[in-house]
């Protein structure tokens, strides 16, 4: 993985796997605090203590075709490569929420990279689930919500071309908005 | 350029609306994008990125994209599989930006596959 971007659409493709319906994608950029927190909530079916203990080891996943999972256990190494660390929070039945932070400035934070990109990827590869993204930028904030979408466009999918179109403009009008550092 | 609106999604809406009644929108073709971990890491993301503006270029309305999760090849990753409706699903390897532009148009649109890009043609047994 070489930005921040990829690990979250990866975090968000468990979410997805785990029968979320709503996934809330959150980043938060503190010039002051020289932080940088990406949290990842989902509503899916969650995991019981003792799989929380074993999603962070590189040899434990929940598939049967092949003996690794290092979707968790590559960002928990990207959040503390720069003096981060990764936190991990889940109810049997409730959902997950994943929170990763970062030092904003540290020399071996990656990039953010094209968070856009997997934005809409996101939405396109899961056209029947929600989400919501928020990113916020010192003062500055900008939200995205797919259920608002959803609602205007009633029968409209919402990843015929012509929407993903708009949603990718409103998206780059967000981001130019609030200028992001990371 | 003006801000884009809820006004703009109306408009968006309606034109579709007007498109569909022309056209039928029956899906004749599926096509996954294998996004897991190693899918992720290897770019499948721009893949999909491409296919979806190749998709709006080309103005089609009878294509499905949609993702699904590693499937234990994941040295042959990215890995996208097109599913066109009556003939047997086809597994393409190696998948890059370039790749999946000459995979759109030849075997999506034209119906002619890309031998040099085929993993396999069939469907794998999901566990």
């Amino acid at each position: 993985m070489l930005e921040l971007a990829a690990h979250i659409l990866d975090i968000a493709e468990n979410s997805v796997r785990a029968g979320a319906r709503l996934i809330e994608i959150g980043i938060a950029e503190d010039t002051a605090s020289d932080s940088l927190s990406i949290e990842i909530i989902d509503d899916g079916q969650g995991m019981n203590q003792e799989e929380i203990k074993k999603v962070l080891d590189p040899f434990y996943t929940t598939k049967t075709v092949r003996r690794v999972g290092l979707g968790l256990p590559l960002l928990a190494d990207a959040a503390r490569r720069s003096g981060g660390h990764l936190n991990l929070e889940s109810q049997e039945g409730k959902g997950t929420t994943v929170r990763a932070t970062f030092g904003l400035n540290h020399v071996d934070r990656q990039p953010m990279g094209n968070i856009i990109s997997t934005l809409i990827v996101l939405i396109a590869g899961n056209s029947d689930v929600d989400f919501f993204f928020k990113y916020r930028h010192n003062d500055r904030q900008s939200e995205f919500d797919t259920r608002i979408i959803r609602h205007e466009i009633e029968d409209v999918s919402i990843n015929h071309p012509e929407i993903l179109k708009y949603i990718r403009g409103v998206l780059d009008e967000g981001f130019s908005e609030i200028k992001p550092e990371a | 350029m003006a801000k884009l609106t809820i006004a703009d999604l109306k408009k968006i809406k309606e034109k579709v609306h007007a498109e569909m009644s022309l056209r039928d929108g029956d899906r004749r073709v599926k096509i996954t994008v294998h996004m897991g971990t190693c899918g992720i890491a290897s770019g499948a993301r721009e893949v999909l990125d491409t296919l979806l503006q190749e998709i709006a270029q080309a103005n089609v309305n009878d294509i499905f994209v949609t993702t699904s999760g590693c499937m234990g090849l994941c040295s042959r990753e990215p890995l996208v599989t097109v599913e066109i409706l009556n003939q047997d699903p086809i597994k393409y390897e190696y998948m890059n930006p370039n790749k999946i532009r000459q995979v759109f148009k030849r075997h999506i649109l034209d119906g002619e596959i890309q031998l040099p890009f085929v993993l396999a043609r069939g469907t794998e047994i999901t566990k």
